[in-house]
């Protein structure tokens, strides 16, 4: 296979088209643009269906329109815009319906900047809308692992009927790499047929119907607990994880996405000081890998873990859980759209191994 | 006359759309029975005035009402 | 003997929900025996919005979809674009439209949406127990506007037949009622012909139906068929507001 370079953005887009996606809805936000940009060329020449929207919580509202009619759809916002569609994601939730959503996060909170960032982070993992659901969300770390999940944020949102989310920092989406096509396009026709969708009843069968509403507490609470089950069920078998370097490491980094290359540089700095440093790296932050995070962190060896985030401290809640008290766990990293330095990653380790 | 008047006394809520539109005035409120939705249905005894217009079905906003005519 | 009328199919067997004399079940009548007489039950998809007609996907005989609030005709966007050769239509009140959901139904106007938009206008919110509506009338009470509505406060009622008309993308425009047999068959002719050109592929089509509210207005059903006529008709003249297939002819 021959490796191409793209642009992190565009490469989303042509992967989700790759992946049997022929229905897009976006709405232009910087620093996601060429992902709708893109789709509006490529996704009609693919026989799909483009359409910017006036809003994004109009977007939110036609994918959920479109997935509920059984087409693969996506849409693509970032930060500002994906708090608009959480009314619309918790409805999707509701309703059982597949879809992806990329979120190429930027500086916030308000209008913030168009800086890369992580502070959505709580709203993706923990949800920024209403009521008990969840999200299943990848968080890449370079443009070759997001072409890659792609399609698995498609199967697994038409497998588990529930909305998927691509959570990346603007500096992935905006930067060039070497990418291979690893997989070969999918058709649509050959994708499995979704009978609960709103096709028409053709005079059949009786009519479907995609809701959410269940006015009565019982069918309600039923319902929640029918989610529960799934959720649980995706706990169980959806995790992933990366880990690099953690064996007999004395401090473990914990970074998803652009702060865990960040990790990796400042490990190869330790090692110049004789410290033995290794990251451990969620790829999907929910359903978050504790387990496999507590075996690592419990080693004897590890001595400290370090968070690093491009946030104030969110994903920090997650390795404590993980962690539960085993190691002191310490947090370094910023916000707003400035990127910590691989040299102020290092110099946390060592402050936390008291060196 | 012409026309013949059904009613699905079980739907109807009392709503009297059907006897406001009715041009012969003959279905009234059957004060005497009350219906499972705790409503008096409608009734028509003078059928023999009815023409068969329709004009209580169309009004009426549950369907309550089938009209049938030679 | 010959059936004149008779329940029609284009309606499930689900008892419908509306306070009694509420015209909102003449309306789905009208939607329903449309479908039906059209012949397009089965490749028909509706969209129900929040609000008394929440329950509408329990009501129409055909695949239905229930949006967020105001959000009917971006997911009937979705489910059109989808499926093209399908009949999709949205059904909504005053709040869903003429409120949250106004830029979407400017904007499914302005797209040329191939959608058929059902607009119910009782000039207040029922379901959430009688708000000030943006269609509510000057000096029409409302439990959010308990001295009547103030212009100097919260302006005017807006008229969406003529705002959405002025939309290049809109192909059929007209405001109905339903407080008249007469009225009634009128109001089919003119939902009969939205969803034609929708199938005739011409734009977006809106009926605006001007309906009552007798539980919220405090009148009776019959009272509240009259109040139509004396109050909204002067605010909300009946009438096409847009008919692209009148210039063409």
């Amino acid at each position: 296979m021959s490796k191409e370079l793209w642009k992190g953005n565009e490469a989303i887009a042509e992967a989700a088209i790759r992946a049997g996606c022929r229905c897009y809805f976006g709405y232009p936000i910087t620093p996601q643009s060429e992902i709708p940009e893109y789709m509006s060329l490529h996704m009609p020449k693919a026989g799909g269906v483009f359409l910017q929207s006036e809003s994004e919580v109009a977007a939110i509202n036609m994918v959920y329109g479109a997935t509920g009619a059984g087409a693969r759809v996506m849409t693509s916002s970032s930060s500002p815009g994906v708090s608009l569609k959480q009314e619309g994601i918790s409805y999707m939730c509701g309703a059982e319906l597949p879809g992806v959503i990329v979120n190429v996060m930027r500086g916030g909170p308000g209008l913030g900047t168009i800086q890369p960032a992580q502070g959505d982070y709580f709203q993706a993992t923990r949800g920024g809308g209403h009521g008990d659901y969840r999200l299943i969300v990848f968080a890449p770390a370079n443009i070759q692992e997001v072409v890659d999940l792609m399609q698995e944020a498609f199967d697994l949102a038409d497998k588990y009927r529930m909305p998927v989310m691509m959570l990346l920092d603007g500096m992935i989406g905006q930067m060039m790499e070497p990418v291979e096509w690893k997989r070969p396009a999918i058709a649509p026709e050959d994708l499995p047929e979704k009978p609960w969708a709103t096709t028409g009843t053709k005079n059949k069968r009786l009519p479907n119907i995609i809701n959410s509403l269940f006015i009565d507490p019982d069918a309600c609470n039923q319902h929640n607990i029918r989610l529960e089950e799934k959720y649980a069920r995706v706990t169980e078998s959806e995790q992933r994880y990366e880990t690099n370097d953690t064996e007999d490491a004395e401090v473990i980094f914990v970074a998803f996405g652009t702060p865990a290359r960040l990790a990796r540089a400042a490990v190869r700095l330790l090692a110049e000081d004789g410290i033995k440093a290794g990251v451990f790296r969620p790829i999907t932050v929910w359903p978050y890998p504790y387990d496999a995070l507590y075996k690592i962190a419990a080693q004897d060896s590890v001595k400290a873990v370090v968070t690093v985030e491009m946030n104030t401290g969110q994903m920090i809640d997650d390795v404590r859980i993980a962690v539960k008290g085993a190691r002191p766990v310490s947090f370094v990293g910023s916000a707003g759209g400035i990127i910590p330095t691989p040299y102020e990653v290092a110099e946390a380790a060592k402050k936390a191994l008291g060196r | 006359m012409a026309g013949y008047v059904r009613f699905r006394e079980d739907l109807c809520k009392g709503c009297e759309l059907c006897v406001y539109v009715c041009p012969p005035r003959i279905i009234y409120l059957d004060r005497d029975y009350t219906n499972r939705k705790g409503y008096h249905p409608v009734r028509i005894d003078e059928m023999e005035k009815c023409t068969g217009c329709a004009h209580c079905a169309r009004m009426c906003p549950d369907s309550v009402i089938t009209v049938e005519r030679e | 003997m010959a059936i004149v009328y008779q329940k029609t199919k284009g309606l499930t067997d689900a008892e419908l929900h509306y306070c009694p004399g509420c015209t909102h079940g003449i309306v789905h009548k009208l939607v329903g025996e449309t479908l039906e007489e059209l012949d397009v039950l089965g490749k028909a998809v509706g969209v129900a919005p929040v609000g008394c007609a929440v329950f509408a996907y329990d009501y129409f005989n055909c695949d239905m979809q229930e949006a967020a609030h105001g959000r009917a005709p971006a997911v009937a966007t979705g489910i059109k674009r989808v499926l093209p050769q399908h009949v999709v239509f949205t059904y909504q009140g005053d709040g869903d439209l003429a409120a949250i959901g106004i830029a979407e139904a400017v904007h499914s106007a302005m797209r040329g949406e191939k959608i058929t938009v059902i607009f119910v206008n009782n000039a207040i919110y029922g379901m959430t127990g009688g708000q000030m509506a943006p269609t509510t009338l000057v000096g029409q009470k409302a439990t959010t506007a308990p001295l009547g509505r103030d212009p100097g406060h919260y302006g005017s009622p807006i008229r969406m037949s003529e705002m959405l008309a002025t939309i290049d993308g809109a192909a059929y425009i007209e405001r109905v009622m339903v407080t008249t047999p007469a009225s009634v068959m009128k109001a089919k002719r003119s939902i009969k012909k939205a969803f034609e050109l929708q199938i005739a592929g011409l734009g977006f089509t809106m009926i605006e139906v001007l309906s009552t509210c007798p539980t919220n207005w405090g009148l009776t059903p019959v009272e509240s068929l009259e109040w139509v006529k004396e109050n909204m008709l002067p605010v909300f003249p009946l009438g096409v507001y847009r008919d692209v297939t009148k210039e063409e002819a």
